[in-house]
């Protein structure tokens, strides 16, 4: 509790640094992996990471300084490259998109490796530090870091806000953005520019391997729930923001805990979760919105059976054996039981044990569903030129779907006829028989 | 050449061709990058089976990974079909959350564990002549990592012979596959499987990210001069070879890191292949040939 209130009471210099720090990290690298998320970039962004490192290793070798600036304008020009180099692999070779970027990662990431490990073994002065690059350490960030990761922030969020509206069309249709005439290439050039930045200041905190997560986690979040960019990009910086608090709090109150990882292991959960439960996009709503739809369906299609039982026994409102139901078309047990349960539910149905009678609310409600499928046979036949003998299952799954609406535009434009293209009779509900 | 260089480049030749036959199919199934993400997820795969078994070289580990890599592979389908989350996006969450799971087991159980980062991300493949392994009668049989990577070897080939209908069929056309009565399902699991075992048994030799470059790159350069599998195969082996050669040799002069220099010769090797096929093909006949599609 105590270290609790040390750390979020932001007292400490050193806390003050890595929260401001992460912050700056939160904000560039969840806007920009937004746009890159849509993109379908992400593991662009995940290559660019790993390729940063021999720009790192070669900025050193030649200035033997470790001034952030100079790092990053070496990180800047490996990442460009990369992203060059998978861009020309992906369109002038046979190689597809997927092996490009598998191969710069890695060729690149072994550069790096080779470059880091020349270093260490030769006399470049001194060296250690570089290794941040890799593992990330957000414990470790000093007053320059921060300077210049709040700069490159800065760029960010001012060219974001300049360029919003093209990066935008850039990111839902590259081809309309490219017809209306959008500078697609510039504008292309610059948002990865700004990927690349991102990423530099990223690995810095979180390490090669895991700025991917920084960058997809929060826009992968995010995109649950809602539709609206700004507000995407809103919620993507709120998510990545909490958990790399979360993960510097944790490495700062547990000795020998890694930073990166437990920031990576709690935006990871919050997308997991919001894959699960967010409202209306999340696997749970959207399971339940199923599976609402099929007892619907269900129970509409049981009612016809009855109703279709009923014409040819010429007395709709008998008692009839479920068997004799389940002749006309057949249910599987559960899904049965949960129709028969629904349907007495609504007081559509009366049951007795083995035997089912429609109520009148019941048979007003069959006839709707059996009118609209003969209605929509009879359209296709007679408006659409279908033959009578294909029209059946389209309307088998249309007669679900129509609206009271479309319902009557139907009957105005058919004419309210009697009788659909096999002749049997259309029930309207306001008659009586 | 002394004894050690010969072990380390035997050992770096037998487990580059592992993964590059391995390598071959994830081209053909444009699953390249899904072979990056398990190499990175088997890590906490790896911790776990460690802390159970207590060594670092035994079958529960080479279990607990193959386990974590079908499972990742599993995660994976499973954001992306049931959470319909883009596929690369699914990608991209599952290894990150797992690698950081990974290294966060790792930092829990320090002292019971003797991994750490670097040897996870790079290995270290210098120390391979270090750890010999003795008769009963105490003559020198080689290197442990030699014997493991033998082993490998014999494993990948074995599987590839065994299967190599199945794999060549599904690799090419599912729904052919389907229609023989060949699973595409049990086939994509067998290789995934595989690549985990691969990935875990190159572990401590050239580290997780490595074995992408080994992977992908012998087996992307023999894919753009190849037109048949076996070809590329042949190929594959190689350029595997090439590259532990000339990786080996490349990381002597500069003193580096070898798994980082065998990487980058990969990278140059395939480099070379690009250009010989720029040049065997002119531009012109590189015009992409309609392609018949069914059903259209």
């Amino acid at each position: 509790m105590e270290s609790l209130l040390n750390f979020f009471s932001f007292q400490d210099p050193n806390v003050q640094l890595v929260v401001l720090g992460m912050l700056f990290i939160s904000l560039s690298s969840s806007m920009v992996g937004s746009f890159a998320f849509l993109q379908k970039k992400s593991l662009v962004g995940d290559a660019v990471a790993h390729a940063l490192l021999p720009g790192i290793a070669i900025a050193f070798m030649l200035t033997g300084s470790k001034n952030p600036w100079v790092l990053i304008v070496g990180a800047l020009f490996s990442g460009w490259v990369s992203i060059l180099i998978m861009d020309l692999l992906t369109k002038r070779s046979k190689l597809k998109m997927d092996t490009s970027i598998a191969l710069v990662l890695s060729v690149m990431f072994g550069l790096g490796i080779l470059l880091l490990t020349h270093i260490q073994h030769s006399d470049f002065g001194n060296q250690s530090g570089l290794d941040k690059f890799l593992f990330g350490n957000a414990a470790s960030l000093n007053l320059t870091d921060v300077q210049a990761f709040g700069f490159v922030t800065l760029i960010i969020v001012v060219l974001v806000g300049v360029f919003y509206r093209e990066f935008k069309l850039l990111a839902f249709n590259y081809d309309y953005a490219k017809t209306i005439g959008l500078p697609v290439k510039t504008m292309s050039f610059v948002m990865n520019t700004l990927l690349v930045l991102a990423i530099t200041t990223g690995i810095q905190a979180v390490g090669v391997v895991l700025m991917a997560a920084l960058l997809i986690a929060p826009a992968a979040a995010a995109k649950t729930w809602t539709h609206s960019l700004s507000k995407m990009i809103g919620i993507a910086m709120i998510f990545a923001l909490f958990s790399s608090l979360l993960g510097s709090f944790i490495s700062y109150t547990q000795a020998n805990m890694p930073t990166g990882p437990w920031i990576v292991v709690i935006l990871t959960l919050f997308t997991l979760l919001s894959l699960l439960f967010a409202p209306k996009r999340g696997a749970f709503a959207r399971m339940k919105r199923q599976r609402k739809n099929s007892l619907k369906i269900n129970t509409e299609n049981f009612l016809k059976a009855l109703y279709h039982l009923g014409e040819k026994e010429g007395a709709q409102l008998d008692w009839f054996q479920i068997n004799a139901v389940l002749e006309q078309r057949s249910f599987n047990k559960v899904t049965l039981k949960r129709t028969l349960t629904n349907l007495s539910k609504k007081r559509n149905l009366v049951l007795d044990q083995n035997r089912v009678k429609l109520t009148k609310a019941g048979e007003v409600e069959a006839k709707r569903v059996v009118r609209l499928h003969r209605l929509w046979e009879l359209y296709l036949t007679s408006r659409m030129h279908f033959k009578s003998d294909h029209i059946h299952s389209n309307a088998e799954t249309v007669e679900h779907i129509i609206t009271p609406e479309i319902e009557k535009e139907l009957i105005k434009e058919l004419g309210s006829p009697l009788l659909d293209p096999h002749s049997s009779k259309i029930p309207y509900s306001n008659e009586h028989e | 050449m002394s004894m050690n260089d010969l072990y380390i480049i035997s050992t770096a030749i037998l487990i580059s061709a592992s993964c590059g036959v391995l390598g071959v199919f994830l081209i053909l199934r444009k699953m390249a990058m899904v072979g990056d993400a398990i190499s990175h997820a088997v890590l906490p795969g790896i911790v776990l089976a460690f802390l159970f078994s207590g060594s670092r070289d035994s079958v529960t580990v080479l279990i607990g990974a193959m386990i974590l890599g079908i499972l990742a592979s599993i995660l994976i389908e499973v954001i992306h079909k049931k959470a319909r989350l883009q596929e690369d996006a699914a990608i991209g969450v599952t290894f990150t959350w797992l690698f950081a799971l990974g290294v966060i087991l790792i930092s829990v159980f320090s002292r019971q564990i003797d991994l750490d980062q670097d040897c996870v991300l790079y290995g270290e493949i210098a120390y391979v002549p270090l750890d010999l392994v003795f008769s009963g009668s105490g003559i020198n049989l080689g290197p442990r990592a030699l014997w493991v990577a033998g082993g490998l070897f014999l494993a990948v080939v074995a599987f590839v012979f065994v299967g190599y209908k199945g794999l060549q069929i599904t690799s090419f056309n599912e729904e052919f596959a389907v229609s023989l009565g060949i699973s595409a399902m049990v086939w994509h699991y067998a290789l995934m499987g595989m690549v985990s075992a691969v990935t875990v048994a190159s572990f401590e030799v050239v580290g997780a990210i490595l074995v992408v470059a080994l992977l992908v790159g012998p087996a992307a350069s023999a894919y753009l001069l190849s037109k048949r599998l076996p070809a590329m195969l042949a190929l594959t082996v190689f350029f595997g070879v090439l590259s532990s050669v000339s990786g080996y040799y490349l990381a002597k002069y500069l003193e580096g890191s070898i798994a980082g220099a065998i990487a980058t010769m990969t990278g140059f090797w395939f480099a070379v292949s690009f250009a010989i096929s720029k040049i065997k093909k002119p531009k012109s006949l590189d015009v992409k040939k309609p392609r018949i599609s069914a059903g259209l």
